[in-house]
């Protein structure tokens, strides 16, 4: 019986500990906005949160992930208003959607770790998540519409 | 006419059998300070004898016991077909990208770096390479210490000539700090291990890692000579 705690709640799942990270979250736990593309680590479409970090879960042995802090596409926030994710209606970026929530929580980290990101920041950041419909500039364009949102955020909090 | 007969010399010592006193004299000193690796004014002759930066000279004393100029350099172009084979040259690029397969391209997906040597942002190297092998050919090789040397101490492999490389290793400000002791106990790095344990679908290093290690130790304890 392995571990987990996936998006602040405790899950006990009897399964291999080599199996995928993203085969429990998907099957097992049945949170299925994470999405496989490659299995191989070279698309970007399984991101998901390890203690804070953009990790592959479809490389990512289940042992790996036992009481580590897992943060999946449903936990990115409690209403679906983060600001990446607002910023992502508001440009409307998808247009299959089937990578997006990798490119959301990739774009999660890129925003904790530097909340100004350059256009230079953004494709170092971005480039592990590939988008076969080409969405890339409108990834870009939320993603410093986002960055505004969480400023103003902050100097709204400092405000009140 | 007068004629002309040669002198014969009358000095203390016939001319034949001074000349080749001197060319063996001459000869024994030329070795001595080829072995050595420096001529006696202290300029460098075929080999170099390493320089350490802020190493402190007793912390190698025990390790050198057998200094030999000549062992130790076929040692070192031994260890050297080792670090530029792709196994490790890739972690060790002179760009500030990884590389990647056999053939050292350039990693994709825009990897870079990093000040730490372990990435940036959502592209950090243990985010795909898992602490080990990731099944298939050409899936992420693991390690749990997977990185890049740091940006302040960048270590490059690729282009350096076996002399740079040398040099570059036994110097104590570019090779992470290491006197000669803690270069030989380098070798059992997990992650110098690991190019022995690379995955499907790559070439591993031109000879075992035991021999590695083996030249390795050679050339270290041999003095550590950086060959011309």
């Amino acid at each position: 019986m392995i571990s987990l705690n996936v998006n602040q709640k405790t899950y006990e799942v009897d399964v291999d500990g080599n199996m995928p990270l993203l085969w429990v979250i998907r099957d097992i736990i049945g949170l299925t906005g994470t999405k496989y593309g490659c299995g191989v680590a070279q698309c970007g479409a399984c991101t998901i949160h390890m203690n804070g970090e953009a990790v592959r879960s479809c490389v990512t042995k289940v042992s790996r992930a036992s009481g580590q802090k897992i943060v999946t596409i449903e936990g990115l926030s409690q209403n679906n208003d983060d600001p990446l994710q607002l910023a992502w209606q508001e440009i409307d970026v998808p247009q299959c959607g089937y990578c997006h929530s990798g490119q959301l929580m990739s774009a999660a980290v890129l925003l904790r770790e530097n909340p100004n990101p350059t256009d230079e920041d953004i494709d170092i950041a971005m480039s592990g998540n590939i988008c076969r419909c080409g969405t890339y500039l409108r990834i870009r364009k939320a993603i410093h519409l986002a960055a505004g949102m969480h400023q103003n955020k902050s100097k709204e909090a400092k405000l009140g | 006419m007068k004629k002309h007969s040669a002198k014969k010399f009358h000095g203390p010592f016939p001319l034949k059998a001074t000349l080749v006193a001197l060319a063996i004299v001459s000869g024994i000193v030329m070795l001595a300070a080829f072995r050595d690796g420096n001529d006696k004014s202290g300029n460098s002759n075929m080999y170099d004898t390493i320089r350490d930066g802020n190493e402190k000279p007793e912390n190698n004393k025990h390790v050198e016991a057998n200094k030999d100029s000549i062992e130790s350099v076929k040692a070192f172009m031994k260890v050297y077909s080792v670090l530029m084979s792709p196994r490790c040259m890739n972690c060790h690029p002179a760009g500030d990208a990884p590389l990647q397969g056999d053939d050292n391209h350039v990693h994709t997906m825009n990897v870079v770096r990093g000040p730490n040597g372990t990435g940036m942002y959502a592209v950090k190297c243990s985010n795909c390479h898992q602490p080990t092998n990731a099944p298939g050919p050409h899936a992420p090789p693991g390690n749990p210490k997977w990185q890049l040397p740091p940006s302040d101490m960048k270590m490059v492999f690729q282009g350096k000539t076996a002399r740079q490389l040398a040099l570059q290793i036994m110097n104590y400000n570019q090779n992470g700090n290491k006197n000669k002791a803690q270069l030989l106990e380098h070798a059992k790095d997990t992650l110098v291990k690991s190019a022995w344990n690379m995955g499907e679908g790559r070439t591993p290093p031109p000879m075992s890692y035991t021999a590695f290690v083996s030249v390795w130790n050679e050339w270290i304890k041999k003095g550590g000579y950086a060959p011309k």
